[in-house]
């Protein structure tokens, strides 16, 4: 080894250490400005409270945001669940052909930027036979479209580790109709890969703007909406709410990981 | 015979709500697009397209979009690199919660990202006013397009290092040894072995951070309420903005920040084939 070799953990360390002071700088100044009674123009705060979080959480616009954020991505979740799991289990076991097609469509909804996507979105669902343009209901169905690259690759992995077909003969020989077969034996097994796809998909689908602003703003407000419309109100206050959002994200993030390592 | 055939149908059948929610949600709106891009007011045409290349306002915006996506892009995965290379060479405990956290971070995008660079690095910014009495700067504009470029590179940088990370594998430890004996200098290791066994790896994240600020809006609509004219903020303006409505001019604008991306993957794809593969 050399002597440059030697002297290198500790070039690699700095490096680690500024890459993670870099990404904690942001959040850090948002913390410590969301306990701050007044910081402006000087470099620290002035003195530090509890008061901003008390308000936001006393706040009935935002717990009622914070309601609606959470039964959009929870009814968006469901419906990803419902359509892709048949439409997984139908392309592994009877057309394997049609997961290569699949993998093309699903790249859609990346490489199509919600801002694109919403001028059409806006025209064909402002009147017509489904006239849902401002109504929690298009944002239901577009959040499917984001979730659906992530829940797709998440579970089609894990039917992949599973033996799906040896799976169906045994149970087909035991006397289960391939529907019984799909919910008493196939569904159970891919439990893990399920929740982690959904906690995931969760956490991005949380702090969704640009459709939800486009399509159906302040109409139904979610929270990243009603985190936008108070942006003219005191900093602290949307510290604090950027905080506790966060802190949210964490806690789903987490989780998702946790059961991500218990599989190993 | 016959029940496998009902199986199939049955089968097919399962696939019809996904194939209708898709095409509703995803498929639809983007046909709706690609055609009234060619509905001008004389009929079916380019004339959309035309009068956005000969407009110096649209083409600044394009410009703009390059611009940002481009600088973000080669200054988040140049960290990312050195981040990722790094990571691999501290201990497992700093890594494990360096990578946790920097997938974390990967959430933290628009509104309040936006918001937390206002805190840190706006006009009264902690961040502004530290450095400027440090005399390192003598003023930052946040919501110029050096402002933008700073913060696009934030929300970058986690991404970069979550694509980049696991292609260090293919950078074997036996390699840069074999290289050590038979004489190479560390640079020459770089520029020999390293870069071209990396650059499909590099290439391929490259571009899709380019696509990831060129899609962007939330970020640059809230901290500048829509004020910078860049790509998604002229599209969104003509079809939710309360001055002029242009849903044509809109969907042409959109056609054309597809289209950036079409081209974008196109030449990744030529430079992919031309680059070194590891065998297999």
């Amino acid at each position: 080894m050399s002597h440059a070799e030697k002297r290198s953990p500790l070039f690699h360390q700095l490096v680690v250490y500024s890459l993670l002071l870099i990404l904690l700088l942001p959040l850090l100044g948002t913390l410590l400005y969301s306990f701050s009674t007044s910081w402006s123009a000087s470099v620290l705060p002035s003195g530090l409270t509890f008061k901003w979080y008390l308000a936001l959480w006393s706040d009935a616009r935002f717990l009622a945001a914070f309601g609606r954020s959470l039964l959009v991505c929870l009814a968006a979740l469901a419906l990803s669940l419902v359509l892709i799991l048949p439409l997984l289990f139908v392309v592994s076991y009877h057309f394997p052909k049609l997961d290569a097609v699949m993998n093309v469509l699903i790249l859609l909804p990346f490489a199509i930027p919600p801002v694109v996507s919403s001028v059409g979105l806006m025209q064909l669902f402002a009147g017509g036979p489904l006239p849902i343009l401002g109504t929690p209901w298009i944002l239901i169905g577009c959040f499917f479209t984001i979730a659906l690259p992530f829940m797709y690759r998440a579970i089609s992995n894990n039917l992949q580790a599973i033996n799906l077909r040896d799976l169906m003969d045994a149970a087909h020989l035991l006397g289960a109709s391939t529907g019984r077969a799909a919910f008493m034996v196939v569904l159970p097994n891919l439990r893990k890969g399920l929740m982690v796809s959904v906690f995931l998909s969760f956490s991005f689908l949380f702090g969704e703007f640009v459709f939800a602003n486009l399509l159906v703003g302040s109409r139904y407000e979610t929270l990243q909406v009603y985190l936008y419309n108070m942006r003219n109100d005191s900093g602290h206050f949307t510290s604090a709410l950027v905080i506790s959002y966060f802190l949210f994200v964490l806690l789903m993030t987490w989780a998702a990981n946790r059961l991500n390592k218990d599989k190993s | 015979m016959i029940s496998a055939l009902r199986g199939k149908w049955l089968a097919l059948l399962c696939l019809l709500p996904f194939a209708l929610f898709f095409i509703a949600f995803q498929i639809a709106p983007l046909l709706w697009v690609a055609s009234n891009s060619l509905h001008t007011a004389e009929g079916w045409g380019l004339g959309n397209f035309q009068q956005a290349f000969a407009s110096p306002f649209y083409r600044q915006a394009m410009r703009h979009s390059l611009e940002v996506a481009f600088w973000s892009s080669l200054i988040g995965i140049s960290i990312a690199i050195l981040g990722s290379y790094s990571l691999r060479q501290v201990d497992s405990r700093l890594r494990d919660f360096v990578m946790a956290f920097s997938n974390m971070t990967s959430n933290f995008s628009g509104v309040p990202l936006a918001f937390a660079f206002i805190i840190l690095l706006g006009f009264n910014g902690a961040l502004t006013i530290l450095l400027k009495q440090a005399g390192i700067i003598e003023d930052f504009n946040l919501y110029s397009k050096t402002g933008l470029i700073v913060l696009y590179t934030y929300f970058q940088i986690p991404l970069g290092v979550l694509l980049l990370y696991p292609a260090f594998d293919a950078l074997r430890e036996d390699w840069r040894e074999s290289a050590e004996l038979l004489g190479a200098s560390n640079w020459q290791f770089w520029r020999h072995i390293g870069l071209p066994v990396l650059t499909p790896a590099l290439l391929g994240t490259f571009v899709i951070l380019l696509a990831n600020a060129l899609g962007a809006y939330a970020t640059v609509y809230a901290l500048t309420t829509g004020n910078f004219n860049i790509l998604p903020i002229r599209i969104a303006a003509m079809v939710s903005g309360d001055i002029f409505l242009d849903p044509n001019m809109a969907s042409a604008l959109a056609m054309i920040l597809v289209g950036l991306m079409t081209l974008i993957t196109i030449v990744h794809q030529w430079l992919l084939r031309r680059s070194y593969h590891v065998p297999r």
